[in-house]
């Protein structure tokens, strides 16, 4: 069967109808919609980490919310000492608050990190619903956590007020942080594009589909699988970071199970382990959100369909019904 | 003497009340064919799964150049350079034949941490891939994905791949298996000249090709070897005709 068109070509049409529709609607003077498509772009960003692991690796993790929530809070716990000029601590030696985004990010990546190390070395001795369960048990703990800590917030969240700084550009208008975020997203595709015709992407992919063989071959399956689950969530962690400066504002709903159930939606919707399935998937789930969101609180019904619809008659999702079953060398 | 680069001594395994590997000694020595032949069920892929580390043997040793390999997995087996084939095909389905060679070539390299260089542009590991497929005659297939080729090319590439693992001995069960009659008689003379760079364990039910290649042979039936030796003699052997040849030839 011939597709309608080569997925390289449709991935370069999607970055630049992402691109050109906040263009758009800014100078049409409609600051609501590219702030729309920031949230568009940061949850895409969350699923292009889950899509790392799940999609090239397999691994289903039903607990990437945690990483996100980490990065969030990263973000959050450091701009507030920023804010209220209060050191983080002052023993053994300083560390006070920031509002710089390189170095909060920077952060945020490194604790998100952390976490998936600790999570995926436990976890990634299951397999199957066991581990779907392990990481959705890790994400809740973190969760409650979260909830139970007063210092931050709480059950109520914290807020930072104005978002973070980055060199160079005024991040409080719309449009420059939707630029910089959608500039984040862009780089981070180039680089799991790199990464999946390169040796370790080759290896995640072969260990996905035959574990056993890859094994024989002296290749260690469990090491291949926590790298890839550190970069997930390395990922996921960097949007959750970007989410905070959007909304100006991290709760411990971002760790819930539904944050992480959402961002498995993005992946379905737009095509398991394809490299624009995400960036596809939180477009559209925006855009279900505001469009029946804005006439039915009941929105998700629509998105439910729409996924019923995905796993019964498209398994690829928008890209494999658009661009037909991905190629390998 | 010649020192053995693999060496079993009482080797056990059982599997709750079932004893597939029962005491079992066997060798392999340099340049060797050592073929394992026994009826369905005999224990002979355990002993292999045993030897690569895919099973713990409950019992015995394993030693491989002298060192004692019993409490190493089977990722340090392959490394050290024990290559296996599988009696059914494992290979990576969504990749090319080349793709799958390829793999082998980068797990002999041990390299897996690359994030940057495409590995398709990588001349290292493609020449290494196409030398070992034109070597099995499948160069012509190396683009083929392996859900598109045939049986017998699949078995090939079981072969090609651990080629491309340049091991320090062969494991191989059954390659022989679903090849056809020209297929086989190939494979035949490509493993007769296969000796010379290692020694190979075969496991194989085709006893045409086991005479042709086997300079020893060891005869397991219900996890005991009970029977080695040269063509002729196991051939001729009473317990081997009752025990399995028989059976061959009802
Ligand atoms: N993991 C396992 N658990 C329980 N029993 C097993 C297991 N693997 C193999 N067996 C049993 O052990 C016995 C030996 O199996 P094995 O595959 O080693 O035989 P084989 O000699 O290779 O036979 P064949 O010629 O059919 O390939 C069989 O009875 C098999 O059912
Ligand atoms: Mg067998």
């Amino acid at each position: 069967m011939r597709d309608l068109v080569t997925e390289h070509r449709l991935n370069i049409v999607l970055a630049l109808i992402l691109l050109g529709g906040p263009l758009i609607a800014h100078f049409a003077d409609e600051p609501f919609l590219v702030t729309l498509a920031t949230r568009a772009t940061i949850l895409a960003l969350a699923g292009v980490g889950l899509n790392i692991a799940l999609g090239l690796g397999g691994l289903v993790s039903f607990g990437h919310a945690a990483f996100f929530g980490l990065g969030g809070y990263a973000v959050g716990i450091l701009a507030s000492h920023h804010q209220t000029y209060e050191p983080l601590m002052t023993w053994p030696f300083t560390v006070n608050g920031s509002n710089q985004m390189l170095v909060l990010w920077l952060v945020a990546v490194l604790v998100s990190g952390l976490a998936a190390l600790v999570i995926g070395a436990l976890s990634l001795r299951t397999s199957g619903v066991y581990f779907i369960m392990i990481t959705l048990a890790f994400a809740q703990m973190l969760f409650f956590f979260a909830i139970s800590w007063p210092a931050y917030g709480g059950e109520d969240g914290l807020s930072i007020y104005v978002r973070n700084a980055f060199p160079g550009v005024n991040t409080l208008r719309p449009l420059d942080f939707f630029l910089l975020c959608y500039g984040v997203l862009m780089l981070v595709l180039l680089a799991q594009w790199r990464m999946t015709g390169a040796r370790f992407g080759i290896a995640l992919q072969a260990v996905r589909q035959n574990e056993g063989r890859v094994a024989a071959l002296g290749l260690s399956p469990y090491r291949i699988k926590l790298a890839a689950f550190v970069i997930s969530g390395m990922v996921t962690g960097l949007a959750g970071a970007l989410y905070v400066d959007l909304n100006r504002f991290v709760s411990p709903s971002m760790m819930s199970w539904h944050l992480s159930g959402e961002i498995m939606v993005f992946i379905i919707l737009g095509g398991v382990a394809r490299l624009f399935g995400p960036v596809v998937g939180a477009c559209l789930f925006v855009l279900f959100e505001h469009v029946f969101g804005s006439f039915t609180e009941h929105w998700q019904f629509f998105l439910g369909a729409a996924l019923l619809g995905v796993v019964l008659f498209a398994r690829g999702g928008f890209i494999g019904l658009v661009a037909g079953r991905a190629r390998h060398d | 003497m010649i020192e053995p680069v693999l060496e079993l001594k009482g080797l056990t395994k059982s599997f709750g009340a079932l004893k597939v590997t029962d005491g079992v000694d066997l060798d392999l020595r340099p340049g060797e064919i050592h073929a394992l032949i026994g009826p369905n069920g005999a224990g002979k892929s355990s002993l292999i799964k045993l030897v690569a580390g895919e099973l713990a043997a409950n019992s015995g040793s394993i030693r491989f150049d002298g060192r004692e390999i019993n409490g190493l997995d089977q990722i340090a087996r392959a490394r050290l350079g024990l290559t296996r084939t599988f009696q059914v095909s494992s290979l990576i389905p969504e990749f090319s034949a080349r793709g799958n060679v390829m793999l082998a070539a980068q797990a002999r390299h041990r390299s897996v941490f690359g994030f940057v260089r495409q590995v398709s542009r990588d001349r290292e590991l493609t020449g290494e891939a196409m030398q070992a497929l034109e070597r099995v005659g499948l160069a012509d297939r190396a683009a083929v994905r392996v859900s598109e080729l045939s049986h017998g090319e699949k078995r090939l590439l079981e072969i090609a791949m651990a080629l491309a693992m340049r091991p320090r001995i062969f494991l191989m069960d059954e390659p022989m298996a679903g090849l056809g009659q020209e297929g086989s008689s190939r494979l035949i003379g490509f493993l007769d000249n296969l000796r010379r760079e290692a020694p190979i364990l075969l496991i194989e039910h085709d006893m045409d090709a086991v005479f042709q290649l086997a300079d020893r042979i060891s005869v397991l039936v219900a996890g005991r070897i009970i029977a080695r030796g040269k063509a002729d003699e196991i051939r001729t052997h009473p317990e081997v005709r009752a025990a399995y040849l028989g059976e061959d030839e009802a």
